[in-house]
């Protein structure tokens, strides 16, 4: 069970007032963190349990469903113990901030951008945090919820016509 | 007295070394990089966002084109998320034949990967050699599913259709064949001096340095971490196989062309086993919430077409969930993470292209190196844009 996982279990020795949630869904470890933690309990991660490769760095826009509108989701591998763990931290809309994980994994650097770019939640002190897929003039954040499928200005989508 | 100053060069979008659409802004020192800036997104097509419009089975054309050299990993990654949020069991004969066609898309990009990169470094005849090979393997996928690249063959349960008798011969005749092309490729390349000038010593980037910024696959094996995710964290039946897992020592081009050599040798190792394991049976679950009638039930009985028209027009209830299903593709961690909110579209799919990490470290590696040495780093990084700019 995931009470019994050993990061689990170190993690709550170490933080326990920023530990929110914790799940297992197929064989899949999920903790949820506050977000004023996150890069003190991904550098811990890293450096005590030898989680040393960040895979992914990406976002949920749970617009209307969720208290708080973004959710960051870190997805960590550690390659001498063969085992994942995902870490995600709650962002509200309001704020929009969270600190980069960059002083933890150079990984990080374009992973972040990229979700600064699609759902426009910034990065504090973040290397260069500019827009990497869409063009610099861009305006909106493609992956937010709100952000029309067929673009702004245009038709909203109606399905699939065929 | 003579001054210098940096230039500014630009280097692409349409270059042909850069392997499709990438730009690079470079600062150069007389021939020396100083310092190296991709500009990525000229292949933007949006395929997250697309995603959370259509149905599970809806998406699972987009994903042929992410990596077009291997199209059939990245159905491969995708399927196996689906499957493990729906927690369906696939068939036998569908899980042999899908380690077939993984193997068989690594055969196709690491082709693609050593024929181009040969070209950039100015060797030409393995590019026409390399090419032939391919072929076959695009062959095998008209073969299967009438299409020689956007394969979409797959499906949630096991395949969209058994395969045709003369698969088998086909397949077990080209992994016959192709260690002795392997062997024509070294004996133009793994000694010749020029190559070796090119390579040995060139983009180099040590263990630690690679898992800190998150190299996967032959680029990560090559700086010499023993890491596979098929030995080490076994998806799709690969536990029931057994190969080596190559890995460098000098963390250089030269070690991770030798990496990716050894791998296609793994790999017609692989598809061996899996030819002489494949036995008659069913190749789709037996799972009607989720997979399609057979043909015949659709065109012949009434209850079959509604069955049909229910999954193409409405698509399959998922569970409520999050997974993240990552497989070893070609060119590195190919990952899947989706969320589900029960209904039968993903509420967010993320893809995790190895291409778009790994061209991350193009900027340490190549940074102090010969202009010309730059086109040889990103000839062995091995990207491809498509998966890059989604």
């Amino acid at each position: 069970m995931a009470e019994n996982n050993r990061a689990v279990v170190r993690l709550k020795e170490q933080f326990p007032a920023s530990i929110l949630d914790v799940t297992e869904f197929r064989g899949e470890v999920t903790v949820t963190v506050a977000k004023n933690d996150i890069i003190a309990i991904l550098a811990f991660l890293k450096q005590s349990l030898q989680y040393n490769q960040l895979t992914d760095v990406t976002a949920v826009d749970n617009l209307g469903k969720a208290e708080e509108r973004y959710m960051m989701v870190y997805q960590l591998l550690s390659i001498p113990n063969k085992d994942r763990l995902r870490i995600k931290t709650p962002v509200s809309e309001t704020d929009g901030r969270i600190a980069s994980a960059t002083q933890v994994w150079e990984t990080a650097n374009w992973l972040e951008r990229e979700v600064f770019d699609l759902f426009g939640i910034v990065f504090e002190n973040h290397p260069n945090l500019t827009r990497i897929l869409m063009t610099p003039d861009w305006e909106g954040h493609p992956l937010r919820k709100d952000y029309p499928l067929q673009g702004p200005d245009r038709e909203p989508y109606k399905g699939r016509l065929s | 007295m003579a001054t210098t100053e940096k230039m500014t060069l630009n280097m692409g979008p349409q270059h042909p070394s850069t392997h499709g659409v990438l730009r690079l802004i470079l600062e150069l020192d007389g021939e020396i990089v100083t310092k190296v800036t991709p500009d990525i997104g000229y292949l933007h097509r949006g395929v997250e966002k697309l995603s959370e419009h259509r149905t599970y089975h809806q998406v699972l054309p987009l994903t042929d084109r992410l990596d077009y050299l291997a199209p059939i990993s990245n159905n491969l990654g995708y399927i196996l998320a689906v499957e493990k949020l729906l927690a369906i069991e696939v068939p036998e004969r569908a899980q042999t034949i899908r380690i077939i066609m993984a193997e068989m898309a690594r055969l196709q990009s690491h082709l693609v990967w050593i024929a181009t990169h040969a070209l950039d470094i100015g060797a030409m005849t393995v590019f026409l050699y390399a090419f032939r090979e391919r072929e076959v393997v695009m062959e095998t996928y008209e073969l299967i599913s009438g299409a020689r690249m956007t394969s979409n063959f797959f499906r949630a349960g096991g395949l969209s259709q058994d395969v045709p008798p003369e698969f088998e011969k086909k397949v077990r005749d080209f992994v016959d064949t192709l260690p002795g092309y392997l062997d024509v490729y070294e004996g133009l390349l793994t000694d010749n001096p020029i190559w070796r000038k090119r390579t040995v010593g060139n983009g180099v980037i040590s263990a630690e340095d690679a898992i800190e910024i998150g190299l996967t696959g032959p680029a990560l094996r090559g700086s010499g971490v023993d890491w596979d995710q098929r030995r080490d964290t076994p998806y799709a039946g690969y536990e029931k196989y057994s190969f080596k897992v190559p890995v460098g020592e000098n963390c250089d081009t030269f070690d991770r062309y030798k990496v990716r050599l050894v791998e296609m040798r793994e790999a017609c190792k692989i598809i061996t086993q899996a030819l002489n394991n494949l036995k008659p049976g069913p190749v789709l679950a037996d799972c009607p919430q989720v997979c399609y009638p057979p043909k015949e039930s659709v065109y012949n009985s009434i209850e079959g077409l509604i069955h049909h028209f229910k999954i193409a027009s409405e698509g399959y209830a998922v569970p409520e969930g999050e997974v993240y299903q990552g497989v070893e593709a070609p060119k590195g961690e190919l990952g899947y993470y989706i969320v589900s909110d029960g209904s039968s579209k993903p509420y967010r799919l993320r893809i995790r292209p190895p291409s778009f990490v790994n061209l991350q470290a193009l900027e340490k590696m190549a940074t102090g190196a010969m202009i010309a040495d730059l086109v040889a780093v990103i000839g062995t990084l091995d990207v491809v844009l498509g998966e890059i700019d989604r």
